[in-house]
């Protein structure tokens, strides 16, 4: 028995079982049946199997999915494209402006405690800010800046921008601020004394030595919106669609065969950018 | 020290920006969820009352909130116990490589970053083809382990990585056995983390919509009962709910933290060391 346990592969496995059973349970037969059910038959009240391509052929038929996988890499590239910006600046005043730890901890908690509520919630309170009489309006009203209520703000792209931005930057300024912590200022005394001026001290020498934590980022960030179907469906009050409103519409209708098809491709999609984007950093290296 | 530069003071008014960017709209709902008997969705507030908090509790044609409180409750503490061992033990494992670790690595990459929808779809079907219920207690809870167990785990990849092992070493050269230098040497270390991944792990939970959606049965979570009301409700009642349930996801955080702050202060007076090196 001691023997046994001794062998590094067995103890190593039996330590990793109950997490290798959740994840073969909940994440991987769930992913091959979805493979299988996407070449299923759907009946308007059952789903039959059957081995035919005609939900991938219907769906790459359409106009629909290419409108909609456009407008999902669209919010992917935009909402990524501010995160990066204000997650960077955060990440950046946090780790190299303020002076002492506690301060630093502190700050980094009033901008995570968001992240622990209700991702509903933060949406929903976005209402009473962007509606036709909603503050954003009446504020702008009253400045004399506008002279009828923009209708733009709320129910539209930006509105869906506006709150991806909201609940994901949070995920930019974590992994940022977590490899910003761990470069040796040492090399930023020695840009310094070499005459480096601020602007050269971060793009020659903080931004290179970032890069793995912008990356992580961007996985999280590209990853969380390319999947969502929430956001899009209450923020565009129902206009406009990514491709997780397509699927969620298609359960609705129990045509499950067919959402089956388009999670597919959306996973695929996903994980040829994660493919991408992860040959560019070592996650397990750089946590 | 240095005097501050200018850099310091723009970069402190853009900080404050995104804290209010943060914070104000769950500010101003927070506010107008005193709205009057009459007010609406928007302001101004006509008058201020507690109406809309007594609506909350007396009204249930909107459905079952507070049995979907007492659910999401359950499974948050489901849930956060179930990933702070499995990660913990997972995150002991991973220090060493075995065969098969690398795949097993990628397929919590791959939990990480799959949207959630296709847990939802994947688990929903999978218990309906072979003949099972679906309920939040099974179902719900394992596919929203599929998410907070690869978060619970990268929280013990990076404490590991920062691990001193020269305290182990410690600990075996005095004659330990692997057992007591887990326990008593390895644990009491990291335990400042593990308050971190049992916080991650029931706020996640308590707050999770995605995953649950298809798996969760005929007896909704919270979040569920909320978005189904988003769609069917259009007065500050949701505005009375979204505070009330924001305040106590806020007193969970508030409690964890002076938990977290409290041991601080005791080890700190106890003059150990332990914990220094993390």
């Amino acid at each position: 028995m001691k023997k046994l346990l001794e062998n590094r592969n067995l103890s190593g496995w039996l330590m990793v079982s109950p997490l290798a059973v959740v994840l073969l349970v909940f994440l991987l037969m769930p992913i091959i049946l979805i493979v299988i059910v996407s070449f299923w038959r759907a009946t308007e009240f059952s789903i039959i199997p059957a081995f035919e391509f005609d939900n991938y052929e219907f769906l790459f038929g359409s106009s629909v999915t290419y409108k909609v996988f456009y407008n999902t890499f669209k919010y992917a590239l935009i909402t990524w494209a501010f995160t990066l910006v204000i997650g960077f600046t955060v990440a950046y005043y946090l780790a190299f402006h303020i002076r002492s730890l506690t301060w630093q901890v502190a700050l980094f908690l009033v901008c995570t405690i968001p992240f622990l509520t209700s991702n509903i919630i933060r949406m929903i309170s976005w209402i009473p800010f962007l509606g036709r009489n909603g503050i954003a309006n009446t504020t702008l009203m009253s400045w004399g800046v506008i002279d009828e209520p923009l209708e733009w703000l709320l129910f539209s792209d930006f509105s869906v921008i506006l709150a991806f931005v909201h609940l994901y930057t949070l995920f930019m300024v974590v992994p940022i601020f977590n490899t910003m912590m761990r470069i040796d200022k040492s090399l930023i005394e020695a840009a310094r004394d070499a005459g480096a001026n601020g602007a050269q001290i971060l793009w020659n020498v903080i931004i290179p030595l970032t890069k793995p934590g912008i990356m992580i980022g961007t996985i999280f960030v590209v990853t969380l919106v390319m999947g969502d179907f929430i956001t899009v469906r209450f923020m565009s009050g129902s206009q406009s669609a990514n491709v997780g409103r397509l699927i969620s519409n298609d359960i609705a209708l129990l045509q499950y065969p067919s959402a089956s098809a388009t999670a597919i491709v959306l996973l695929a999609s996903v994980l040829i950018t994660i493919g991408i984007l992860l040959r560019f950093v070592d996650i397990r290296k750089e946590l | 020290m240095e005097p501050r530069s200018r850099s310091f003071y723009i970069l402190s008014a853009f900080f404050g920006l995104f804290v209010l960017f943060l914070y104000g709209p769950t500010l101003t709902i927070g506010i107008l969820s005193f709205q009057g008997e009459g007010g609406g969705l928007t302001f101004p507030m006509r008058g201020v009352s507690m109406y809309w908090f007594y609506d909350l509790f007396e009204q249930q044609a909107v459905g079952d909130i507070w049995g979907s409180f007492r659910r999401s409750i359950v499974l948050g503490l489901m849930v956060m116990v179930t990933t702070v061992v499995v990660s913990v033990i997972g995150g002991l494992a991973f220090r060493k490589k075995f065969l098969g670790s690398g795949i097993l690595f990628y397929l919590i990459i791959t939990a990480l970053v799959i949207p959630s929808i296709l847990v939802s779809l994947g688990v929903g079907l999978l218990f309906s083809q072979s003949g099972l219920n679906v309920h939040w207690s099974t179902s719900g809870f394992g596919a929203q382990l599929t998410w907070t167990l690869p978060f619970g785990l990268l929280i013990m990849f990076a404490v590991f990585n920062r691990f001193d092992k020269s305290y182990e070493e410690a600990a075996r050269d005095l004659g330990a056995s692997p057992w007591q230098t887990i326990r008593y040497v390895v644990l009491p270390i990291i335990a400042p983390s593990l308050i971190g991944v049992a916080l991650f792990g029931f706020t996640l939970s308590y707050d999770e919509f995605a995953r649950t959606l298809l798996t969760a049965g005929s007896y909704n979570t919270l979040p569920l009962e909320i978005y189904g009301m988003t769609t069917n409700v259009t007065s500050p009642v949701l505005y009375a709910l979204g505070t009330l349930t924001t305040l106590f996801s806020l007193l969970i955080i508030g409690g964890v933290l002076t938990l977290a702050l409290l041991s601080n202060r005791r080890k700190a007076r106890a003059g150990s060391d332990a914990g220094r090196a993390v």
